[in-house]
């Protein structure tokens, strides 16, 4: 069977990779670790036909998000890189509350997924096993956001925008108008000689008034 | 995903088909990449009224194989400081990268290693991939140039595939496919069916752009910016593995050469149906040579573009044009009724 030869490898490297994000000492390999839980997960996906969901992992956590995590972290000083597990067991209880809150929900949804969709739930099924088959859920899943969950969709990019204009103000907001340096290319452009080239003899010792 | 049920003969035979296809493949690659190292010297050479390489063999022609047999005599040296698994790790995944991505380019009708539905998808992902060899060369050099190389890379690269997802999506909208082929069959016809010919037009030289910027091209080339940062992200490399991050760079001008070859160029179809005896994967190459050309061209024409332009290129340009294209492209679709599925 090659969907159970690859299914086992996958899962173990997910859940190793996984232990390793928390469990490593160089905040660097931490993420690298979790680009591999990221490679595993699509590798999931793409193996239960979902390739569609498979590939958007990767394209955009591994290569967009990962890489601003990477980014940040590489910017740590060698100080501040020693040991990220100091404290780590202090905030136990409200991960232990998140995680089973998130575990709830997945289950709830799970239990009462067949009935959700507004076609019946035989029809949902139908829907979903013929897209993936055909182009890896792609269908299914444009219909189900752009129409029966295009409002949620639509707020929910809105909520991204907020937090992009509230990244936006508050670097602005910190140095200050008149503090952030620009360079404007049209000014730099329509630069003439007369504005800035001065010919001048300076005598000796005394040299010229700026 | 895997069929193995349709191949005549045992399990074996069918793997080592697969695997046949595959090393023949990478020996025509690597082929590729080679003469382009020649080929991108005597271009510029002749550009810039020199003669280039021309005493290794007849007209210089085997100089590729005397620089590849002094990088892979020369002692590897690995810094002190260094974090040695990321330091070599990050080498050999750029190469293996600019590898793995042509899995899924078709040079003719039916000849792709893996006819994936979501081809495009798939080169996206695999190209988003390329920064990681790159940042990960500059950290684990644990040195200041380096360094400073692979940030510039990380933001650069992150920047300019914003620009090349949403060319993408113009693309699909004409073309109704995310397979490869299908997209190749949609411009079927001649060159006035190519969507190099139509409303895409713009759309190509912003592909071309961005992918000057993801390969790390000139007048993209801030990550190595020799005149700053001595050679950028990989300062502290040598022999082999060096040669790996130069292999892979010029097989990822290949890759996007080939990738705007088959979005927009048509692929493997012949530009006239009466040059259609001329067989697909020569056309293919001509395309393909023609966009790298314009490659060297630009490496021998313009100057490096300073950070703060790089990015306003990128972000104030290139993608708000970008995103009025995509409205107006899906806008005339919807007028004519052309539009995939609708």
């Amino acid at each position: 069977m090659p969907a159970d030869l690859f299914f086992y490898p996958l899962a173990l490297g997910l859940l190793g990779a996984g232990t390793l994000v928390i469990a490593a000492r160089n905040p660097v390999y931490a993420v690298l670790a979790l680009i591999v839980c990221f490679l595993n997960g699509a590798g999931l996906l793409i193996l239960m036909g979902a390739e569609f969901l498979g590939f958007m992992l990767l394209i955009v956590y591994v290569g967009a998000v990962a890489v601003l995590f990477l980014f940040v972290v590489m910017m740590l000083g060698v100080d501040e890189q020693r040991d990220v597990r100091r404290g780590f067991l202090k905030p136990v209880g409200f991960a232990l509350a998140m995680g089973g809150l998130l575990f709830a929900q997945m289950g709830a949804v799970a239990w009462l997924w067949p009935t959700v969709s507004p076609g019946g739930p035989s029809d949902a099924r139908a829907e979903t096993a013929a897209s993936l088959a055909q182009d890896g859920g792609l269908q299914a899943l444009g219909r189900t956001l752009y129409t029966d969950y295009a409002l949620p969709f639509q707020m929910g990019g809105l909520i991204l925008l907020v937090a992009m204009i509230g990244a936006v103000i508050l670097t602005l907001h910190a140095r200050g108008k008149t503090a952030a340096r620009r360079q404007d290319p049209r000014d730099q452009v329509r630069v003439r000689r007369e504005d800035v080239v001065q010919l001048c003899s300076p005598p000796s010792g005394q040299g010229i008034a700026p | 995903m895997l069929d193995l049920g349709g191949t005549e003969g045992p399990w074996w035979f069918f793997w080592l088909i697969v695997v046949a296809q595959g090393a023949g493949a990478l020996a025509v690659l690597l082929g590729a990449v080679a003469y382009l190292t020649y080929a991108e010297r005597r271009v510029m050479a002749s550009m810039q009224l020199r003669r280039g390489p021309n005493v290794v063999g007849p007209f210089g022609l085997l100089q590729p194989m005397a620089d590849g047999v002094k990088l892979i005599f020369k002692q590897i040296l690995i810094p002190q400081a260094v974090n040695v698994p990321l330091f070599l790790g990050a080498a050999v995944l750029t190469f293996f990268l600019a590898l793995a991505a042509w899995a899924v380019v078709p040079v003719n009708a039916g000849w792709v290693l893996a006819d994936l539905n979501l081809g495009v998808l798939y080169l996206l992902a695999i190209s988003s991939f390329g920064v990681y060899g790159i940042i990960l060369a500059g950290w684990a050099s644990n040195s200041k140039y380096p360094f400073l190389g692979g940030l510039r890379s990380a933001a650069q690269m992150v920047s300019y595939e914003v620009a090349t997802g949403l060319v993408l999506v113009t693309v699909l909208l004409q073309a109704g496919s995310l397979n490869l082929s299908h997209i190749v069959e949609a411009q079927r016809g001649g060159v006035g069916h190519w969507f190099i010919a139509s409303l895409l037009f713009p759309m190509f030289i912003v592909f071309f752009i961005a992918g000057l910027a993801e390969t790390n091209r000139h007048p993209f080339d801030l990550p190595e910016g020799e005149s700053e940062l001595v050679g950028g992200f990989h300062t502290e490399y040598s022999s082999m593995p060096f040669a790996l991050f130069f292999l892979g760079e010029y097989a990822n001008m290949i890759l996007v050469s080939a990738f705007a070859t088959t979005l927009f160029l048509g692929g493997w179809l012949p530009p006239l149906q009466a040059l259609a005896f001329i067989p697909g994967p020569l056309w293919f190459a001509a395309k393909v040579g023609a966009c790298l050309f314009v490659f060297l061209w630009a490496r021998a024409t313009l100057p490096r573009y300073r950070y703060d332009q790089l990015m306003r290129i990128g972000w104030q340009r290139l993608l708000p044009f970008t995103l009025v294209w995509v409205v107006l492209v899906a806008a005339v679709g919807l007028a004519q009724g052309t539009l995939p599925g609708g």
